[in-house]
């Protein structure tokens, strides 16, 4: 087109690269690596890392990883699916109903995350609560297990499975219903077999969605899991801080970036990205 | 069992799950006990927070982090969203989707590893600026899907208009079309602000001793789990957030 079109996007760019693909440029490199005595990389070059991920150790973190990222679409499109079909039939409240899904997602996920440990610690508020009660004694473990992680997940990303499901069902064809009804069909059956086929693809697109963020979480796994509910994720940081070996976590860096961009790609070829 | 009322019932239980949580913490800020028991209103804990130097420290460390990674952030992702209007630059627009995608834990190690590997050759440590660095290449992506969806809605004739009359390329955009553009750009730097302010998992990965910031404190409190000045702080940043993101909504359907 011309010069200007040519200068304006020369410092995203050079950002981009230098802080974006350079950095992942050296994971890779340093994934090839082997662990100094000292920490840091060396060489001798080799695939070791990425040999060591078949450990049954880490398989098991992995296959775990994607137990939790699982079960938390599962129970966030349980919520969702629901959820979007109220926002689309509240008429002109819409967009008010939509909001109320978006605000709590876009304020601070730390204090969010925070939120949960105030309710669900040992003298968090619902223990308190039903200890004053006289309902329980002991407080019951509710933080720190794999339950108090797929709970944060869902409330951290229930937004992005709503928007998609929201946006297809917007578009639905109210006649469709109405014939449906007039052919006999009860609201059960007629939203089992015309509204939920035609909202599919807004569930896949939501589904992936939610599942991406999920897989590769951190801080949710670290805050309400505790030490004890681990993810990739987790393992990743514990390679570059406490233990030390900056090649194995660039390794597994790579593998989690890889899934994810799986995914990414499914999700577009799907034609996800329209919903958006 | 009524269909309707199913789906109602689901939907409200959905908004108190979305909205107690938040709710309850904000309420619980003015407690007057340290436990989670109601003892009475009291102010006590804000007042903690303003005691509190090293709060008060990274507040400020975030603020500045955050004001100036929205300005570079705002007008380089500005200029890119502009750049990829009527032509579309795919391997830009590939890399800033496939950033945004990555997860954070990943991304900060990344830098963690790159700004090692750099200091070999230069004698810089850690600190306000390599979190600076970060939270602007980060944020570029968020700047330019607001901008471009805003520059979508606009009609690329008045610019041709612009150059028709005499105008050059970059009059035409300083004086045509960047004016149309300001509130989507103002929207973009709000959300930039809100998401630098926030961001704990990057940070932490790349700040240095002087530059702490308060989502690394807040961390630090979750996890030892003691005082009630957490509740008070968490409280002014949800609603401090909650208005710039309204904010930031009104003016991308303006």
């Amino acid at each position: 087109m011309n010069r200007l079109r040519f200068w304006t996007l020369v410092p995203a760019r050079a950002l981009n690269f230098l802080f974006f693909l350079v950095p992942m440029g050296i994971v890779v490199l340093y994934s090839l690596m082997t662990r100094g005595p000292y920490g840091g990389q060396a060489p001798p070059f080799n695939l070791d890392n990425y040999v060591r991920l078949a450990d049954p150790l880490y398989l098991t973190i992995l296959l775990r990883s994607f137990w939790i990222a699982g079960i938390s679409t599962f129970f966030a499109m349980l919520l969702g699916f629901p959820l979007a079909l109220f926002i689309a039939n509240s008429g002109k409240s819409r967009s008010m109903y939509l909001n109320l899904v978006m605000l709590p997602f876009w304020t601070s996920f730390l204090v969010r995350t925070y939120a949960w440990m105030f309710l669900l610690r040992d003298t968090g508020l619902i223990n308190s609560g039903l200890m004053a009660l006289g309902v329980i004694r002991e407080p019951l473990p509710m933080l720190y297990n794999d339950a108090a992680v797929v709970l944060g997940l869902v409330y951290g990303y229930l937004p992005f499975m709503v928007l998609p499901i929201y946006s297809t069902l917007e578009k639905l064809d109210p006649s469709l219903l109405e014939a449906a009804a007039d052919l006999g069909a009860t609201p059960w059956v007629s939203l089992w077999r015309v509204t939920v086929p035609l909202a599919l693809p807004g569930i896949v697109a939501g589904s992936i969605l939610v599942f991406i963020p999920c897989l590769g979480a951190y801080l949710t796994p670290d805050l309400l899991g505790g030490g004890k509910s681990v993810m990739i994720g987790n393992v990743v940081q514990n390679q570059f801080t406490t233990a030390r070996d900056w090649p194995f976590g660039a390794s597994l860096s790579l593998v989690l970036t890889g899934l994810v961009m799986v995914l990414l790609w499914l999700f577009v070829r799907k034609g996800g990205d329209k919903y958006l | 069992m009524n269909l309707k009322r199913t789906i109602g019932l689901i939907a409200a239980a959905s908004y108190l799950f979305l909205h107690v949580p938040l709710l309850v913490l904000i309420v619980f800020s003015f407690n007057s006990s340290r436990f989670t028991a109601w003892e009475g209103f009291s102010l006590k804990w804000y007042a903690a927070v303003l005691a509190d130097e090293r709060m008060l420290k990274a507040t400020w460390n975030s603020l500045i982090i955050a004001f100036v990674s929205t300005i570079f952030a705002a007008a380089v992702g500005t200029l890119a969203a502009y750049g990829m209007w009527k032509k579309k630059a795919p391997v830009l627009e590939g890399s800033l989707y496939v950033s945004l995608i990555t997860p954070e834990i990943v991304t900060g190690v990344s830098l963690l590893a790159f700004f090692q590997w750099l200091f070999h050759y230069m004698d810089v440590r850690l600190g306000m600026h390599t979190v600076i660095l970060a939270h602007i290449t980060f944020s570029i992506a968020y700047v330019v899907i607001v901008v471009a969806a805003r520059l979508k809605t606009m009609d690329g004739t008045l610019e041709e208009a612009a150059l028709d009359l005499g105008a050059n390329h970059w009059e035409a955009f300083w004086r045509v079309t960047l004016p149309n553009l300001i509130p989507g750009v103002i929207a973009a730097a709000l959300l930039a602000f809100t998401i630098s302010f926030d961001d704990y998992v990057i940070t932490a990965m790349v700040a240095g001793i002087d530059s702490e910031t308060l989502p690394m404190v807040i961390y630090g409190m979750a996890r030892k789990g003691v005082s009630p000045a957490v509740n008070a702080i968490s409280a002014i940043i949800v609603v401090g957030i909650g208005v710039l993101i309204v904010a930031s909504e009104r003016l991308q359907h303006e």
